[in-house]
């Protein structure tokens, strides 16, 4: 696994004496789709946080792009091509989509590049290119959703990390969402996807993992975690 | 803001009636009242700080007027003869050094205490922040009030006097001065200097709320997490909100004590502070004229009562059965209910407050909640 865009080895994070995380492995290769299923309290946002710096791991190693995040900074893991949908989506409120957007862009400096961005997230997402000027608290789950894809975009991740984009949203908009995320997987960008909903991760990722209180305990071909019957009983209901 | 004829002509407006108001306050309303305005632009400036900390950033700071003190306490020590008192061996003439050197000094030193607040409450958010804060300010209080023994630092209680008044190009704004033939008293020198000041304060203000740093601070506002996962360093961002506040809040308190000639602990409560964070929510938070306005309000509403109310009670009564001061207290606490009942966002909300309370009806039939909501 050299062409590995991150590669995760032995992770282990706690909170206070709570070990969230015992030791997992785990790795996405450029432009995969990736996702990490599991139950409420697996230690899956856990996992994201610590990958975008937001938590400090208390063993184990963390490499991108070959190199280590050890020592960096989360602000500076932005700018080397993390971004994170944070759970609850995390939209400015009290900004417009268009602030919201731009904030996106804070680690990037070519006005020009970053016009043209924006431009592109309005063609990705019309409903917010139709609403730019509108703050981002008055829009609809789905939307908000929408909103902070489209800012993880803002920052021309090369691995974007999504925490649970279907929570509390309705069917219908659970579907554009994910077909969104097709969209952009479709060109080429590697993507984390972190879900409750295993079928429809496991259905547009490639490879997947299920994560139980804070250990790996499967992984494989997407469409084999699907059939398998540890993963129908425990998560899909059969 | 592109500054086209209109706004040129509005500004040139504006600083000539400015440049006029002392004599007019003078001429109609009697000789205090400028004295009343210098006070008011002092408050104006300390709102703009905290607004930097509060409206901008989002972190709920109780104990502001502690940097005032900082500053005032910096010029009043530089600036009188009490170091000379206190330590004749090092100092045998006191320090005196001129007003264009300690104004920056005590904003940086100002600075650096806000630094010292913000470092140990990085983590803290809203009311926790708000409680250490204000620890932080009565903490500032009570050693300005305890530090005369064992070595006499600040005179203790009995504050510093005799402190320098201001001069500006050698020009000493204590006296009155007489130029092209009209005579200035020296509050309505210190009117333009502070207006001079505020002036400065809004400015900076406005650059920032519109820079990348400002844009950055009110993302930490509305989301820390999401801001980090930005690539905002919320630490260094949140320590230069405590620190730009703190700095303004420095500036106006060497201004004040230059102004006053005497500083003492008891200018610096916790009600003090309580005040500034009142001007900032009454105005409208995050908005710089709606900030000023609430300091306006604020500073001008005690004088305006004892103005009105003591009369209008010796003229009905025969004598006063109402203390102002208590007076001020009930209508302070009754404005503040009724504008949480009609104003929520405050007297003028920044753009984005008031579309937040669904003001702007635009906005307000815009927001579709779906099913998903």
């Amino acid at each position: 696994m050299t062409d590995s865009l991150l590669e995760i080895s032995g992770l282990k994070v706690a909170y206070g004496g709570i070990h969230a995380i015992k030791g997992i492995d785990l790795h996405v290769a450029s432009g995969e789709l990736v996702a990490l299923i599991g139950s409420n309290g697996a230690g899956k946002t856990t996992t994201l946080k610590t990958l975008a710096g937001l938590l400090h791991p208390a063993g184990g190693q963390i490499r991108y792009d070959g190199k280590s995040l050890d020592s960096v900074a989360a602000h500076r893991r932005a700018a080397m091509g993390i971004a994170l949908v944070p759970e609850g989506r995390g939209v400015f409120a009290r900004m417009t989509i268009e602030e919201n957007l731009l904030m996106g862009a804070y680690s990037r400096s070519n006005n020009s590049e970053i016009a043209t961005d924006l431009e592109r997230m309005y063609g990705l997402f019309p409903r917010l290119g139709e609403r730019k000027d509108q703050l981002a608290g008055t829009l609809s789950g789905g939307e908000q959703q929408m909103v902070a894809m489209a800012r993880a975009l803002m920052s021309r991740p090369r691995l974007l990390m999504l925490d649970e984009p279907s929570m509390g949203l309705a069917p219908l908009m659970v579907q554009k969402i994910f077909d969104t995320i097709r969209d952009i997987a479709a060109l080429g960008m590697s993507i984390l996807l972190v879900e409750q909903n295993a079928r429809l991760a496991l259905e547009v990722a490639q490879r997947g993992y299920v994560m139980e209180s804070g250990a790996i305990m499967l992984s494989g071909a997407a469409g084999e975690l699907l059939g398998s019957d540890a993963v129908q009983r425990a998560y899909l209901g059969g | 803001m592109k500054p086209d004829r209109k706004f040129v002509m509005l500004i040139a407006a504006l600083v000539i009636a400015l440049f006029f108001l002392p004599f007019v306050t003078d001429a109609l309303l009697g000789r205090g009242w400028v004295r009343i305005l210098d006070f008011a632009m002092l408050y104006i400036m300390l709102a703009l700080g905290l607004n930097i900390v509060v409206g901008y950033a989002g972190l709920l700071d109780l104990g502001y007027i502690a940097f005032f003190a900082v500053g005032a306490y910096c010029y009043a020590l530089t600036d009188s003869p009490h170091l000379a008192q206190a330590f004749p061996m090092l100092f045998p003439v006191g320090v005196h050094l001129p007003f264009w050197i300690v104004l920056p000094m005590a904003a940086l030193v100002a600075g650096g205490f806000g630094v010292l607040l913000g470092a140990p409450t990085l983590r803290l958010r809203g009311d926790y922040l708000a409680i250490v804060t204000l620890g932080f300010g009565e903490i500032i209080r009570i050693f300005l009030n305890n530090l005369n023994a064992p070595v006499n630092l600040t005179n203790g209680p009995q504050g510093i006097s005799f402190i320098d008044p201001i001069s500006v190009l050698c020009v000493s704004l204590n006296k009155t001065q007489t130029f092209f033939g009209i005579a200035f008293p020296s509050v309505h020198l210190y009117f333009y200097l502070f207006l001079a000041f505020t002036a400065l304060v809004i400015f900076v203000s406005q650059r920032l709320e519109k820079s990348r740093i400002g844009r950055a601070w009110m993302a930490i506002r509305e989301d820390e997490v999401a801001a980090s996962a930005m690539g905002i360093n919320t630490r260094n961002l949140k320590l230069l909100a405590f620190a730009m506040g703190a700095m303004f809040g420095g500036a106006s308190g060497a201004l004040f004590a230059g102004f006053q000639g005497f500083v003492s602990p008891e200018s610096f409560s916790l009600m003090e502070s309580i005040m500034v964070l009142c001007m900032v929510v009454l105005g409208g938070m995050g908005n710089i004229a709606g900030v000023i306005l609430g300091g306006v309000l604020l500073a001008l509403l005690p004088e305006v009562l004892r103005n009105i109310v003591v009369p209008l009670q010796q003229a009905l009564f025969g004598r006063t059965l109402v203390d102002p001061e208590s007076l001020r207290m009930l209508l302070f606490g009754s404005a503040l209910i009724v504008m949480m009942l009609y104003r929520p966002a405050g007297l003028l909300p920044s753009r984005l407050r008031r579309r937040e309370f669904g003001g702007d009806d635009a906005a307000a039939e815009e927001s579709v909640y779906d099913a998903t909501h």
